[in-house]
């Protein structure tokens, strides 16, 4: 008897649209399997374009895109991929999409596409998209692999906008530079190079350019790194 | 499971072609919308150059995409000048790239230029181009009708370090040191970038600290680009 009850459940879960297994699935990746701190993937473009919060969030959400969509239709067809060529049947997918999400974003926003200008391109070879692929498109159905294309797409991105408002605050003193609702935090309110006029919060404040520079990310995502496992000793290695 | 040959064959060719067909059918629904945006941005970044000029309380970045395409139609002429400094007709200078142009023989090479009149004034707006530290990197110029002040200068740049090289443009401190210099002294391009600072206020401008082979590669793209445009400047002149 409680095996068929057993049975039953499982049957009922698997059939669920937006079950615990489903929410787990997006929470994960934000938490206990962060794809950028937990498995240490997607590290360059975290580098690369994190020095301004706008450009960071419009990757952000180019990546979930492509995640998500990639390991939908990857799901879809993943019993009539040949095995030998799998990989390749996995890279024209993302990279049509890649080159899709491109498309539309210069076509909606020139001047940040021209800002991110190959990191968008670079989303190809983004280790995420491929790694859940391999890992769970391969394996599960359509809609969980979506899920899990846009959690682990909004893990990423979480971690992409909390280092650029750190290296966008010291690095600039501004938040959102570029995007229509721009604001000055700290610094003298022009540049330091003419006019030194001091007016807001911290006048003082010297921009600094290391913020600016990709090293300071990664100085970032290592402090993020330690922090993330002091917080949840789960994830520390017990030997 | 090993597949055959035939059936991998079929598979790859199925989905090339419907990839293909995706994008094809993508680049169809934006190309008139991303051609557009290009034109826009241009033409933006050209009207910076005579940000101040453009009349009373206007600014670049508070334009809109027509009033921009609008200001450009009314107020802007464009000519397009070969090497001798004669006008080439029928041509748009927008429709010039000097990055294709660099790569032509020097004597065919053709040099965009652009004429900005407000109530008062006009101005004449030259752009340039040149190498960095990575990259190449460009800009517009705006000459006041003495052909020697300098009004306005927009830079921008393919791949300069960020916080270093990158600030010709980030930093609006840098193009604004520009603004009244004066481009020639005695009928030769004068204006530079100064490592640790200009010493000649008519015609220098400050480096920026970690950035000197970015700041040479301004200096020689201005001095070569504007001496391009010489031989024109002449022909006006008398």
């Amino acid at each position: 008897m409680a095996e068929i009850l057993d049975k039953v459940k499982t049957e009922e879960e698997k059939q669920s649209f937006f079950g615990p297994k489903e929410r787990r699935l997006l929470i994960d990746p934000l938490m206990d399997n962060n794809p950028v701190t937990v498995q240490i993937l997607g590290v360059c473009s975290s580098l690369a374009i994190t020095s301004l919060v706008y450009p960071s969030i419009v990757m952000a959400i180019s990546v979930t895109l492509v995640t998500a969509f990639s390991n939908y239709f990857t799901s879809l067809v993943r019993e009539y991929i040949p095995k030998q060529v799998r990989m390749i049947v996995q890279l024209v997918i993302i990279a049509t999409l890649v080159t899709i999400v491109e498309l539309a974003l210069k076509a909606l926003n020139f001047p940040i596409w021209k800002q991110l200008s190959v990191y968008i391109g670079l989303i190809i070879t983004n280790c995420i998209v491929m790694g859940r692929l391999e890992a769970y498109a391969m394996a599960n159905k359509p809609w969980r692999s979506f899920l899990d294309g846009i959690g682990n797409g909004l893990g990423y991105g979480a971690i992409l906008v909390i280092v650029a408002i750190i290296r966008e605050i010291l690095g600039k003193g501004t938040l959102f530079a570029g995007s229509p609702v721009e604001i000055k935090i700290i610094g003298p309110n022009t540049t330091f190079l003419i006019d030194t006029t001091t007016s807001n919060l911290f006048g003082w404040y010297a921009n600094n350019n290391l913020m600016v520079l990709p090293a300071a990310a990664l100085f970032i995502i290592g402090i993020l790194i330690w922090i993330h496992r002091t917080i949840n000793p789960k994830l520390v290695d017990i030997s | 499971m090993e597949s055959s040959n035939k059936y991998i064959i079929t598979f790859i060719i199925i989905m090339t072609v419907v990839a293909a067909v995706a994008l094809a059918g993508m680049r169809e629904i934006t190309m008139s919308a991303s051609t557009k945006n290009e034109e826009i941005f241009n033409k933006r970044s050209i009207l910076l150059t005579v940000n101040e000029y453009l009349g009373e309380g206007l600014s670049v970045s508070d334009l809109s995409d027509d009033q921009v395409l609008k200001m450009f139609k009314e107020q802007v002429e464009q000519v397009v000048i070969n090497k001798k400094g004669e006008v080439v007709k029928d041509m748009l200078a927008e429709k010039i790239d000097l990055a294709v142009e660099k790569k032509k023989p020097e004597a065919e090479r053709l040099l965009p230029l652009f004429v900005f009149k407000n109530d008062k004034e006009k101005f004449y707006i030259l752009s340039v181009r040149g190498s960095g530290l990575w990259d190449e990197i460009w800009g517009n110029i705006a000459v006041k009708s003495d052909l020697n002040t300098i009004a306005g200068v927009t830079f921008d740049h393919k791949g300069e370090t960020p916080g270093l090289g990158a600030e010709i443009k980030d930093n609006p401190g840098f193009p604004g040191q520009f603004v009244g210099k004066q481009m020639f002294k005695d009928g030769e391009v004068a204006i530079l970038v100064r490592k640790g600072g200009s010493q000649d206020k008519m015609y220098e401008v400050d480096g920026i600290s970690g950035a000197t082979i970015t700041g040479d590669g301004v200096s020689e793209m201005l001095q070569r680009g504007i001496s391009n445009y010489s031989p024109y400047f002449e022909t006006i002149e008398n």
